[in-house]
């Protein structure tokens, strides 16, 4: 349980941390855990992973959240939001005060925020929108202005309207079922939004489809774009290699990269969407692949092949972010869904 | 630490059993964050290969009743990144490296041990040959003993003759101690055991398999059995071998199993997902557990299960203070 990251900076720390608070909001959870380690690192953005099911769990891979916001009482402590809709989050939705949680922080990149006070837009799809009121806090002290833009399948899944409301600049709201603000999907909005509040920088968060979406119109108005990906992840920390997507690196080439540590959080246009599941052909190391300096050769690539546009659903332990209302029907399922 | 947990890897003496399992550990670096590198008995890295590696398409992971099951596809930077940037981190942190290497044919299994050869610092080399032999319509070397005695025999022929070399079996196969056998005749100095269990999950609401690979690697608490099984068996074939008994160790307690079983070393693998500092955490109750029993060397329980019954007790109760 060190504290000293591998490169001097202050890297994650694996606390017991004692649960102060679980309470209902809406159709979600938020969990308070004091972690004063984690708290005193935490960058918006970032992300905690949490044991669930106790010391003899049979459930062993960790839960990846996003930290929805950290506060100095008890020393530090931590706030997650989760969807109690599987067999880890609905035992995480049982603990009550004072009980003890394993918790691994602050883990991935955090959001980048502007030098400039420039124009933000926050996009959040389900409980996506969680890591995105810390960000805006960030924001608004670097005299940024933030208008927000939420949407859900229904009112009650909308994560902090009444916050987006309260602080933000604006704040628009899409339900798929009409239910609060307007009927549709928040990028139904989003070109309406940025032309109002003159938006030069969208930051977004929520479901796979919906950043996709998010990052082509932001493409159409030629405005920069973070995302926060949700993929499912095993360990949270980087060593389980099980969270990679197809990133195009600065030197042009597509990468696999783990989403942990790479992320969660990047431009949008370095994602190739399309291939989100797949392992492109032209990806470094994909089978047939050869590198430019080829001075060896390759071999065991027999069981490796991609599946072209298989977006399945994912299984696996990151059960934060939305819950895939934003997608629009016939899109492709949302990997990252845990049970 | 009270008890004397000095072990050896082939000739390499390493100051404590405890190593990190190939694939659950990267290189070592994630894991400096959470643990003290230098403090386990050594890190045995991700299968490394000769060229970059894009791996398997996601979804790569399946959580499983006290396990998971995987398919990455080997995903690595190659050779080449391994030597110039991960070895040498590992070295400067104080760590022992134990390095796995995956190949599709002999050769490159061959080029990898001469690669690591040249390198200064490796302690041993694992050989992962639970890889389909593209020469060989994709069969796993590590099924066939011929395949991977032809393996062991190449690696052991190019790798320095001071850095032992282990084969990482698979309890995939009929008779393990045939593969075993096999294995150490062709040249190896130890044996590793047990690489995952072929397993495979289906989603019933997409009604389509789980893993994007189809079939994954069954590991974790789940497979601990058939682990101390294999350790057993090899053990009994084959007592004088070395032994890095692996599979679903969670706790000290874990590891002791696998040690009474044969094994001299134990790495912890998915447990390091679920928690990032188990190999500290299971070092410290491995002492624990052995302090308990009045044992103070490590080296005095390895194999001790299959002692015949009298005779343990005799042997445990002259070392109760």
């Amino acid at each position: 349980m060190r504290a000293q990251d591998a490169d001097g900076d202050a890297g994650p720390v694996q606390v017991r941390g004692t649960v102060l608070t679980v309470r209902r909001v809406d159709a979600y959870h938020a969990m308070t855990v004091v972690a004063p380690g984690i708290a005193a690192r935490f960058r918006p953005g970032q992300f905690v992973a949490v044991a669930v099911g106790g010391p003899d769990s049979a459930m062993l891979l960790r839960r990846a959240f996003s930290i929805h916001d950290v506060r100095p009482d008890h020393g530090g402590t931590v706030e997650f939001v989760f969807s109690a809709s599987g067999p880890g989050t609905r035992w995480l939705a049982g603990l009550r005060s004072r009980d003890v949680l394993d918790v691994a922080g602050p883990l991935g990149r955090p959001f980048p925020v502007p030098r400039d006070p420039v124009s933000c837009l926050l996009v959040g799809g389900g409980y996506g929108s969680a890591p995105l009121f810390a960000l805006a806090g960030k924001l608004r002290d670097r005299g940024c202005k933030v208008d927000f833009l939420l949407g859900a399948a229904s009112g009650d899944r909308v994560f902090g309207a009444l916050t987006a409301r309260r602080t933000g600049r604006t704040a628009t709201i899409t339900t798929e079922d009409g239910s609060l603000g307007a009927r549709g999907v928040v990028t139904d909005m989003l070109g309406q939004v940025i032309h109002e509040a003159r938006t030069d920088v969208i930051y977004a968060c929520g479901p796979m489809p919906m950043l996709r979406q998010v990052t082509l119109l932001a493409r159409r108005y030629d405005l920069p774009v973070q995302v926060a990906v949700e993929e499912a992840m095993a360990c949270g920390i980087g060593v389980c290699m099980t969270c990679v997507l197809p990133v195009v690196g600065t030197d042009g080439m597509t990468r696999m990269v783990r989403s942990c540590v790479d992320g969660p959080v990047f431009r949008g246009e370095q994602i190739r969407w399309d291939d989100v599941g797949t392992i492109p052909f032209d990806a470094v190391g994909a089978p047939g692949w050869e590198p430019r300096s080829g001075r060896l050769p390759r071999g065991g690539q027999a069981a490796a092949g991609g599946r072209a546009g298989a977006t399945g659903p994912g299984h696996g332990a990151r059960e934060s972010g939305g819950s895939g209302q934003q997608a629009r029907p016939g899109s492709p399922g949302r990997p990252g869904h845990g049970h | 630490m009270g008890t004397d947990m000095r072990t050896r890897l082939g000739h390499v003496e390493l100051p404590n059993p405890i190593l990190t399992a190939s694939g659950c550990a990267g290189a070592g670096r994630e894991l400096a964050q959470f643990i003290d590198v230098s403090k386990i008995g050594a890190v045995v890295t991700k299968s490394v290969m000769l060229a970059p590696r894009a791996g398997r398409p996601t979804p790569r992971m399946a959580e499983t009743p006290s396990g998971m099951l995987n398919s990455i596809g080997l995903q690595g930077p190659g050779i080449d990144a391994f030597l110039q940037r991960d070895l040498p981190w590992l070295l400067s942190r104080g760590a022992r490296a134990v390095v796995s290497i995956a190949g599709g044919t002999v050769e490159e299994f061959a080029e990898l041990a001469s690669r690591l050869s040249d390198a200064a610092g490796v302690t041993a080399i694992e050989v992962n040959i639970s890889c389909p032999n593209v020469e060989h319509r994709g069969q796993v070397f590590a099924c066939d003993p011929v395949a991977a005695a032809a393996v062991i025999e190449a690696v052991r022929g190019r790798a320095r003759y001071d850095i032992p070399v282990f084969a990482k079996l698979s309890p995939d196969v009929t008779d393990i101690v045939a593969v075993a056998r096999a294995c150490v005749a062709a040249g190896a100095d130890g044996l590793s055991m047990i690489n995952t269990l072929l397993g495979m999950a289906i989603d019933c609401d997409t009604m389509r398999p789980v893993l994007a690979g189809v079939a994954g690697g069954l590991s974790g608490p789940a497979i601990r059995p058939v682990a101390v099984r294999c350790v057993w068996q090899v053990r009994e074939a084959l007592p004088d071998v070395p032994i890095i008994g692996m599979g679903g160790v969670r706790t000290g307690k874990d590891a002791l199993e696998l040690i009474l079983a044969g094994a001299g070393l134990v790495a912890v693998g998915t447990t390091i997902f679920h928690d990032p500092s188990a190999c500290e955490r299971i070092l410290r109750e491995l002492d624990e557990e052995l302090a308990r029993r009045g044992i103070d060397r490590l080296s005095d329980v390895v194999g001790l299960a299959h002692e015949p019954r009298t005779a343990t007790g005799r042997r445990l109760a002259r070392n109760v203070p």
